[in-house]
């Protein structure tokens, strides 16, 4: 932390608050064929509830497995992995996972898509006709009711990637888990997905974790952005939290000193503390 | 305005995405003082005569296009049954071209009488015969396509028939007849049974192989929504792998078609494997051929048929 400017360290301090997700000493080691390779090292992290986190590192530092741990996708080698108070021991509709690629179903239309998911979720408990109603309100909210019957491969990158997120949400999970949700999208629809995130986020109080590798993503969303060093047993290297009011303007963040110097902070951490990965390799 | 300009502009290569639209295209008169109005009616005209131009030539594209489609193959057929004329004329007992087409006429003008067991038209005969195809590709399909689900799903009991599935697979057809008549006693189970056998692999080992293969992304979907064993399969599995089973049933289908000629040539019975030997019986060489472009066009049908299922399933 010596490197974070005073100002900054001071409020990295998580206020207190009602510890949602909790990591503690977890590391990840994969079999492989070439033998074992240590991915995450000594991670500790604690989420509150209703904060938005985000993990950014240089590809291949781990951000995705720890995302996938969180989720119950894998198992830690060793290291505890906590959700309310639980062990988290597989996935759970608790913890909604909007994929990178979107991951939709091809052969079911959007609707159905997000029907699977609210089927899952609330069928035990209510009747079909909510359950369609909640698919259309998950829909509308990520702004597609009109498409909701087209299927996926007849609607474009940016509409897939919001129906993975209308499905996600419409688990109402407690913790939305994103892994570059935006990553292959253009700039001007990535903007738009963004600025419709953190209201959906804002108004269901959830708690999000972002894997994302955008400096100005990271600081345009996130209270808190967790850095990450270099794989192989990458770890978290540094916490800086985003002390910037909200709602966030990104056209009038781009003239405020504090979002420059948050990106500054940032970009020191990835290119001058943390090499790109090609340089190490090399 | 000049000629060679419009050459140029109606030069096919030079051809504009909206060749209607040439008139608007057309560069400006070169400059100089020239009688405007005069300059104006030409430029026109000219416009006309290269739009004119465009049109005539985009129509020939097209011809040619339908052309390029129908002479090579129209070609080919000519070139064979050319050569099939040649190889009559050498060979007298071999029928020409035009004594096995008047035969078909006679064959296909009854397809459906019946004078005893061994006399049927041709038309029963196909008929006989799809239906023994039908009923051995059917148990084939009920057994081989949720054999490959299981076998896909559990790499132990893949293991386990792996080298049993290898070592049945490349075994001839008929080396099964024999067996089947032992068990069954019959000959028409026997042919049956001949179909189940060999054309039960390639729909056990396409879906194996389809149900490793469903992506990582949907079984990790299936996992963060929790669902319910049924709803993997229903929703995810299945889905998933019938791309790969609806390869294996053509495959399979195709299989079952080769066989039943040779089986039913062994078997005799009603079909269109036993008419060609009975033919050959009564050396009636044209029937024969007959024979063998019936079963190259059922063949064909069957295949296409099942390239429209799958291409209905095909997820782009």
């Amino acid at each position: 932390m010596s490197d974070t400017p005073s100002n900054l360290r001071a409020a990295s301090m998580p206020e207190p608050g009602i510890e949602y997700v909790h990591v503690e000493k977890v590391d990840m080691t994969f079999q492989t064929k070439r033998g074992p390779f240590a991915a995450l090292r000594e991670i500790d992290l604690s989420v509150q509830k209703g904060e938005f986190i985000a993990l950014i590192g240089h590809s291949g530092c781990g951000k995705t497995t720890l995302l996938n741990l969180v989720a119950g996708l894998i198992e830690p080698t060793s290291g505890v992995l906590l959700c309310a108070g639980r062990e988290i021991a597989g996935p759970g509709p608790e913890r909604a996972v909007v994929f990178q690629n979107h991951s939709l179903l091809p052969w079911l239309s959007c609707f159905d898509n997000v029907y699977l998911a609210v089927e899952r979720v609330f069928a035990a408990t209510e009747k079909k006709a909510d359950l369609k109603r909640r698919t259309h309100e998950a829909l509308a909210m990520v702004g597609l009711g009109h498409a909701e019957h087209k299927m996926p491969h007849e609607v474009s990158g940016g509409m897939k990637q919001r129906v993975g997120i209308a499905r996600a949400l419409a688990m109402q999970p407690k913790v939305l888990l994103l892994d570059e949700p935006f990553g292959a999208l253009d700039a001007l629809t990535r903007a738009r997905l963004q600025d419709e995130l953190t209201r959906i986020v804002q108004a269901a109080g959830s708690t999000v974790l972002m894997v994302t590798h955008d400096v100005d993503e990271a600081v345009l969303l996130a209270d808190r952005i967790v850095m990450m060093t270099n794989g192989p047993a990458a770890t978290i290297g540094d916490i800086v939290a985003v002390d910037l009011p909200r709602p966030r303007d990104r056209v009038a963040l781009a003239k405020d000193p504090r979002y420059h110097a948050l990106r500054s902070v940032v970009l020191e951490f990835l290119y001058r503390r943390q090499h790109a990965p090609e340089e190490q390799a090399a | 305005m000049s000629v060679t300009s419009i050459a140029a502009y109606a030069d096919p290569r030079t051809v504009p995405p909206a060749p209607d639209r040439v008139a608007d295209a057309i560069p400006p008169a070169a400059n100089g003082p020239i009688d405007a109005a005069a300059d104006d009616v030409e430029m026109r005209e000219a416009a006309q005569r290269a739009d004119a131009f465009l049109r005539a030539e985009l129509q020939r594209e097209r011809v040619r296009a339908a052309l390029m489609v129908i002479v090579p193959p129209a070609l080919g057929i000519a070139a064979f049954i050319g050569l099939w004329s040649l190889l009559s004329m050498m060979s007298p007992q071999l029928p020409s071209p035009s004594k096995t087409w008047t035969s078909a006429v006679a064959v296909f003008s009854d397809p459906f009488y019946r004078k005893g067991p061994n006399d049927q038209g041709i038309g029963w005969n196909i008929l006989n015969s799809l239906q023994r195809v039908g009923i051995g590709f059917g148990l084939a399909a009920l057994v081989g396509i949720p054999l490959g689900f299981i076998l896909g799903r559990s790499r132990f009991l893949n293991s386990m028939a792996a080298p049993i599935i290898s070592l049945l697979r490349p075994v001839s057809p008929l080396a099964w007849l024999p067996i089947g008549l032992l068990v069954f006693k019959a000959a028409n189970p026997a042919a049956i049974w001949v179909i189940f056998i060999s054309s039960i692999w390639p729909m056990v080992i396409n879906t194996a192989v389809g149900v490793q293969r469903v992506p990582q992304d949907y079984l990790n979907v299936a996992r963060v929504l929790n669902l319910s064993e049924w709803r993997v399969v229903t929703r995810i599995l299945f889905p998933a792998v019938l791309p790969y089973m609806l390869t294996g049933v053509r495959l399979s289908i195709g299989v079952a078609w080769l066989v039943i000629v040779a089986a039913e040539m062994l078997t005799g019975g009603v079909g269109i494997g036993f008419w060609v030997w009975d033919e050959w019986n009564n050396l009636n060489v044209e029937h024969i051929i007959i024979a063998i472009f019936v079963v190259g066009v059922v063949g064909l049908l069957l295949e296409q048929l099942l390239l429209l299922l799958a291409r209905r399933f095909n997820y782009a």
